[in-house]
């Protein structure tokens, strides 16, 4: 047996001299603590120069990107004022937290409810239970449901937490701010 | 050469020290309470952010509702604590903080009428002696709390006097030997051709740093050390007896700014007719306070033997040569 089994590196190249900082005590320490201190005091009074930059969250939201998956929207035709789900439940199958229930119904030619054949008759999500994955919003083809900015979503009971059409299609009362490119 | 102490000559009627210790009690409880809101949004600030800004405009009133907080607690007290001890040693602190306010000059003899509580011929003894007592108010009440924390951290708080309190005294001998006077009003007099913190700049920052020691103020604040400590002496302490400490606290903070204004800033010394005197007084010991806050928001707590090794290896020796190097310039020229 030779060194070099017991010691699977290089002795020589291996080994890298450790960087120590200068002896703390003595005068030397003592000018170099005082230097410190007074330049921890600068680090502090720069953030007095430059402000706080807390956002004062109930009367300012925090801004989300684009992408920003907050709570559901369900939309309708900008122009007939049409729903654009047409109640084919591909949301519901792809949902992995099972939150969503459609009920589909046939649309009456007279008085359309959506451009489909078919219309939501009942389209409830449980925002208790969404994981807010956007699955929904992939699985749609119609792109009838997104994924909105809203993220205030507590509520006091459980019940109140399930969403109805009628709320899903409402425009937000108050809209969340978006992030600005590069923010 | 025979001088006296200090000029003693000059004595007040009772009602007015009545009246004048009335108004300085006023001024300084008023003063403190907001000490407390312009601190936590000082080191808001110099965290990058607002700091309490609800309780009333710009959050102003924020020690109102913290005082009524703290009143309205229920006044608990833990088994083994000694009731007596336990119940008195919060208004030590405080009472000796303020009592110290009294020799603090906010001016010279105006039309008969000094602006300071009163001008004790021993001067700044008075303000040591209290100084002292204010200990044990921390030591009291962690002793008799009978909680190890509490025991703990009056412990750390008596060994923190006696190694800056030393210090700290050395530190001011060389501005009286300069003025020749203990009398804090004399010592103002003698600057007026320049103030004690050019000639007296070692003096000066040894007092400052052990003033941080003294108010048990970050980076010294080892005696409520709330990371390892609980919060020290003050642990088993609730509602406004708690509230006492604190109080204590920026009372004392208050008369360091206000002894070194006094002795090393001129004190009431500044550009301007007589009657702005105070309005300076004040003006220098906010200075003082901004930078105790400043220094709060930015330095960590020291390790305990650092502490002492500060305290005994250099403030000690460096103020005892300045206070050599003093007299013999004080004796030769």
């Amino acid at each position: 047996m030779n060194d070099s089994a017991e010691f699977p590196y290089i002795a020589d190249e291996g080994i890298v001299e450790l960087e120590r900082g200068p002896e703390p005590g003595g005068l030397g320490g003592a000018y170099r603590a005082f230097g410190e201190t007074l330049r921890g005091l600068k680090t502090t009074f720069a953030r007095i120069i430059e402000g706080p930059v807390t956002i004062q969250y109930p009367e300012e939201k925090t801004p989300v990107y684009p992408r920003f998956r907050g709570r559901h929207k369900l939309h309708r035709f900008e122009d007939t004022e049409l729903e654009k789900c047409v109640g084919c439940s591909l949301c519901a199958a792809a949902c992995p937290a099972d939150c969503i229930r459609v009920v589909a119904a046939e649309n009456d030619p007279e008085n359309r409810v959506s451009a489909g054949e078919r219309y939501a008759e009942i389209y409830e999500i449980n925002l208790a239970r969404c994981i807010f994955c956007g699955y929904c919003e992939v699985a749609c083809p119609f792109d009838a449901i997104t994924m909105g900015h809203e993220y205030e979503l507590a509520d006091y009971n459980r019940e109140d937490l399930v969403f109805t059409k009628e709320m899903l299609l409402a425009e937000p009362v108050e809209r969340t701010p978006l992030r600005r490119e590069g923010e | 050469m025979t001088l006296p102490l200090a000029d003693t000559s000059f004595v007040e009627a009772t009602w007015i020290l009545v009246v004048k210790s009335i108004v300085i009690f006023a001024v300084i409880f008023a003063i403190v309470p907001m000490l407390t809101v312009v601190e936590r949004k000082l080191l808001g600030r110099f965290q990058a952010r607002y700091g309490p800004n609800r309780v009333g405009p710009m959050g102003l009133l924020q020690p109102l509702a913290d005082a009524v907080k703290l009143i309205s607690k229920e006044h608990y007290r833990p088994r083994a604590a000694i009731p007596a001890l336990y119940y008195i040693a919060p208004s030590i602190v405080v009472f000796t903080g303020v009592a110290t306010l009294a020799i603090i000059p906010f001016g010279n003899v105006q039309d008969g009428f000094g602006l300071y509580g009163i001008d004790v011929p021993i001067g700044i003894l008075y303000f040591f002696a209290f100084g002292s007592i204010a200990f044990y108010g921390l030591l009291l009440g962690g002793w008799a709390s009978g909680s190890k924390f509490s025991f703990l951290g009056a412990m750390r708080a008596a060994a923190q006097l006696i190694s800056y309190e030393i210090s700290m005294g050395l530190a001011l001998l060389g501005a009286i030997m300069m003025a020749g006077s203990l009398s804090l009003v004399s010592i103002v007099e003698a600057q007026d051709q320049i103030w004690y913190v050019i000639p007296q700049f070692v003096g000066f920052l040894i007092f400052l740093v052990a003033g941080f020691a003294e108010t048990n103020r970050a980076p010294f604040d080892l005696p409520e050390a709330d990371a390892e400590l609980v919060a020290g002496y003050g642990t088993e302490y609730g509602g406004m007896r708690y509230g006492s400490y604190a109080l204590a606290e920026y009372i004392e903070m208050f008369v360091i700014s206000a002894v070194a204004v006094t002795f090393f800033l001129g004190g009431w010394r500044g550009p301007g007719p007589g009657f702005l005197d105070p309005v300076w007084v004040v003006v220098k010991i906010f200075a003082f306070l901004f930078l105790f806050m400043w220094v709060r928001a930015t330095l960590p707590r020291v390790r305990y033997d650092q502490l002492m090794s500060l305290g005994w290896k250099i403030l000690l020796p460096l103020a005892t040569v300045n206070v050599l190097v003093t007299a013999i310039l004080v004796t030769v020229t």
